[in-house]
């Protein structure tokens, strides 16, 4: 009796079950995976298109900014520019995974394992994410962002409403905490915790409290205060400090300020695991529909159908190629996990010298450690091999804004091998991407102006335009006049 | 542990919203450009059913770094001749920024984009409206549908409403103390026991209960005619939801491509109009040198003719052909006739007697006249078709006469013709 899940290639109900099925026995039995539960759901590629446009999340507060993404995303699409992803996966319990019904069962099947599989495991482990988000919640902390917006249009106007979110959008990069372990969001909570702030922040920013007597024993204390610097240090979470201290906002301003920054939050893993994240989740796919198969579970010509769609996925365009655009993701994470199996399993005596501690250990051991204690730039810096570097050929280019010509500065040699993992390591830390921008002082007693500080490194320069744009938007946010000024760092 | 959820049927344009948002934010850009659009000529965007519209001010600004400076170090894939040391130019208009996510795509501040058809002709015909729209339903209404209006005592047994009938009887029996029957049935299970008791008092005066409550049950109905309602439906008039658009082309040699092309222009614009005022809009064809016939949409703008002109024939044909398939008490009926007014000076009569015939059937007449283009004369150009019209035009406000030069007129002429004020008259 044929073992195969499927025999032809349309898609149904019955036989998403049956692979799914098949595809969580290799995913627990063989690769240990400990993944959210699965709601797996089929969408046509319109729906794809609307999900495209909010940041893949299911529901999102209103904005013309997603209606503009939509636009853009629909017009490439319907031209035919750009295709659309097969899936779209969200990190969030249960684990929701958006299949297109164009796909076909193999393809469907693939999605499977990348996603609702690779993805979640990767999302229910990576300390980023068990760090700064919380699945449980975060379908009802955006149900309640939304309804809370929509009210708050009802309430003040659609156009001051709109005019605070651009506001917000323009900082959202800027709106965590990198080293405190923020508090974990609650629906119910929220909504009370909203009232509660509402009422009491409002006291706090009203200037006529300060005016009150105070009582002797304070004076004195007070009269130090005068004299120091607010805030004490230098904030680099710019939301934060907005919504806690902004003299001009409204409670309810202050409320969408919030959410806007607690979505971000939500969102800041991702970009600092894409890498990880996609390699982890291809690597995942790949070994599973490679077992579907070796088990004859799938046929040659589904397993054909799988490669072709993998190797297209996984395709890293080399530097002279016209079609580079930087490095992919998929392909470069895929290469590392599948490296880290090699080392682990084969070692040569170049691996001994530079991972010691994975030698020896089980392959699957290392893979799952890597995908647990990690982020892009330190999963480079650790884990890319000098195998990895030559198989590639990889090598670091020197670019000096002010000559008319880039120098080579190393190669995929042993002299070069610490420095370009160094170097690529660096070009997946965020700071290499966002502008190192804190506020250093806020005038709260006197003139109110809100001082912010650009700290200029390798003679990277703000960008003039863009920049004054964001200052007036933060402006509006803090109600008085907002300056920044640069320091360079050598 | 894992569900499987079929959601294509839930509802697509999640985003609508967001998109109605977007528009309304770049409204007063989209109308120039539409504005721009039609003047420029470029109708067949709109034929398309689609504009191609560049916005500003839709740029979502954010810290970054400018990528023209700084001094970068990157590592990229593919290295197959570099060694240590090796120079390259840069390339010219150089943009090699750092590997992944690099590319920033400096001022995006342009956003292109397509308005659908409904957006597009929303902000087209915006300030138009259709003359005598809603005087014309009101006044010649025929069509009408019965509707739901309340309950009433009398009616047909096919419109009875037995829950509202039984509410009502309920009601009285309550108000009114019918005995219930258990209550009856209560006083005989006692009486049988008094029977059995051989307590003839007690049987006497249960027994005089009993027919009290008999005598009451039946003077209180249990359903009184009084109670039964029935649903009411009264005769509403619909609104005629159909139009049909008569277009007469004088296709007399006269007529060269550059005024045939205008023409189109103006019964295109005319349709798509028509269009968004009905469910359902029928398109009749009509072109006439000396004789009229009806032909397709095809013929109608590209068969060539030659030979004079008799303007009547065609009004003829167009009102036989109201008579023989648009009952004006069905159709809202809209003439749009263009020509370049050359007529037989002797076809004047034919066509005044034409018009008196054809006028109180339609909605609307617009003539528009296409004038050569090389003259200078700015005032109205005397032809023989316009001055036969100027004489109907004090008599009948459906009857509207424009002349037209160059493309850019077109849209002038259509929004004088149909401009709000000018609907209410």
């Amino acid at each position: 009796m044929s073992k195969l899940l499927w025999n032809d290639n349309e898609w149904s109900f019955d036989k998403l079950k049956i692979a799914e099925d098949a595809i969580a026995e290799i995913a627990f039995e063989e690769l240990n995976l400990d993944v959210y539960p699965n709601q797996i759901e089929i969408i046509s590629s319109d729906q794809m298109l609307d999900a495209y446009s909010s940041h893949g999340m299911p529901l999102m507060y209103n904005h013309w900014s997603f209606g503009k993404h939509f636009l853009r995303d629909q017009h490439s699409y319907n031209k035919g520019y750009s295709g659309l992803a097969y899936e779209i996966v969200i990190n969030s319990n249960p684990c929701i995974s958006y299949l297109m019904e164009e796909n076909s069962m193999t393809m469907q099947a693939l999605v499977i394992a990348h996603a609702a599989f690779g993805h979640n495991h990767f999302f229910k482990n990576n300390y980023l994410f068990r760090q700064w988000t919380d699945a449980e919640s975060i379908i009802d902390y955006l149900s309640f962002a939304k309804k809370y917006i929509l009210q708050c249009e009802e309430k003040y106007g659609a156009e001051i409403v709109e005019r605070t979110l651009d506001a917000c959008h323009a900082i959202m990069d800027y709106g965590v905490d990198r080293y405190k372990r923020p508090v974990k969001i609650n629906k119910q909570r929220e909504l009370d915790q909203q009232k509660e702030r509402e009422k009491y922040v409002q006291q706090q920013a009203n200037d006529l409290w300060r005016t009150l007597p105070k009582s002797k024993k304070n004076v004195k204390a007070d009269v130090d205060e005068d004299d120091k610097q607010f805030p004490a240090d230098a904030q680099e979470n710019i939301m934060y400090f907005i919504e806690k201290h902004s003299p001009s906002l409204k409670s309810w301003q202050r409320e969408i300020v919030r959410i806007v920054r607690k979505i971000a939050q939500y969102f800041y893993p991702q970009r600092q695991t894409k890498l990880m994240n996609e390699g982890w989740a291809s690597f995942t796919h790949y070994f599973i529909m490679n077992r579907l198969w070796e088990k004859g579970q799938i046929s040659d010509g589904a397993y054909l159908e799988f490669i072709h769609s993998h190797s297209g996925v996984l395709t890293q365009r080399n530097y002279d190629s016209k079609h580079y655009s930087g490095f992919n993701p998929y392909a470069l994470g895929f290469a590392m996990y599948t490296d880290i199996r090699r080392i682990s399993s084969e070692p040569t005596r170049e691996d001994e010298e530079f991972f010691p501690h994975m030698v020896g250990k089980p392959w699957l051991e290392n893979c799952l450690d890597a995908v647990k204690n990690y982020r892009d730039e330190s999963f480079v810096s650790q884990f890319l091999s000098p195998s990895l570097m030559r198989k590639w050929g990889l090598f670091e280019i020197n670019n000096e804004s002010f000559r008319n010509y880039v120098s080579i500065d190393s190669i995929q040699d042993h002299a070069g091998y610490n420095r370009i993992r160094q170097t690529l390591s660096q070009q997946y830390s965020m700071s290499n991407h966002q502008p190192d921008i804190q506020i250093v002082n806020a005038n709260l007693k006197g003139s109110r102006e809100l001082t912010l500080q650009y700290t200029e490194r390798n003679q990277f320069k703000l960008h003039s335009s863009s920049t004054s744009a964001v200052v007036k938007h933060i402006q509006y946010l803090w109600g008085y006049s907002v300056n920044i000024e640069e320091v360079i760092v050598l | 542990m894992s569900t499987i959820i079929d959601r294509r049927l839930n509802p697509k344009d999640k985003t609508i919203n967001n998109r109605r948002k977007f528009i309304e934010r770049s409204k007063a850009q989209i109308k120039d450009r539409v504005k721009d659009l039609i003047n420029s000529g470029n109708i067949a965007d709109i034929e398309n059913g689609k504009a191609k519209i560049k916005v500003k001010g839709t740029s979502e600004p954010s810290f970054r770094i400018d990528p023209k400076t700084g001094n970068k170090k990157y590592v990229m894939p593919g290295n197959d001749k570099f060694v240590v040391g090796d120079t390259e130019k840069k390339p010219q208009g150089e943009s090699a920024s750092g590997g992944s996510g690099g590319g920033t795509d400096g001022e995006d501040d342009d956003f292109e984009f397509i308005l659908n058809q409904d957006e597009y002709l929303d902000f087209i015909f915006e300030d138009l409206e259709l003359p005598d729209l809603v005087k014309k339903q009101v006044k010649d209404v025929t069509k009408i549908q019965m509707k739901r209006a309340g309950y009433i005592n009398v009616g047909n047994p096919s419109q009875l409403d037995i829950v509202r009938s039984l509410k009502n009887s309920l009601g009285r029996r309550i108000s009114l103390n019918r005995p219930k029957n258990e209550d009856i049935e209560k006083i005989q299970e006692e009486l049988k026991k008094a029977e059995e008791e051989n307590n003839l008092v007690l049987v006497e005066e249960l027994e005089l209960k009993l027919a009290e409550l008999r005598r009451r049950q039946t003077s209180v109905p249990w359903l009184d005619p009084f109670d039964i309602r029935y649903r009411n439906f009264v005769p509403t008039p619909q609104p005629i939801t159909q139009a049909v658009m008569f277009c007469v082309l004088d296709v007399s040699g006269s007529m060269g491509e550059r005024e045939k092309d205008l023409a189109k222009r103006f019964f295109f614009l005319l349709h798509m109009f028509l269009h968004r005022k009905y469910e359902k809009v029928d398109i009749v064809f009509i072109r006439h040198h000396t004789e009229a016939t009806e032909v397709d949409e095809h013929d109608f703008f590209y068969s060539v003719e030659s030979g004079g002109t008799i303007v009547s024939s065609a009004l003829k044909l167009t009102k036989k052909i109201i008579d023989e398939r648009y009952n004006q008490n069905d159709w809202n009926i809209y003439v749009a006739q263009s020509s370049d007014g050359d007529n037989f000076s002797n076809d004047e009569d034919e066509t005044l007697n034409s018009m008196y015939n054809l006028l109180p059937l339609v909605q609307y007449f617009a003539y528009v006249e296409i004038s050569p283009e090389n003259t200078f004369s700015t005032g109205n150009r005397s032809t023989d078709l316009w001055s036969t019209y100027q004489e109907l035009v004090n008599d009948y406000k459906n009857l509207n006469i424009k002349q037209v030069k160059v493309i850019v007129d077109i849209w002038k002429v259509f929004q004088d013709l149909f401009s709000k004020d000018h609907a209410h008259v």
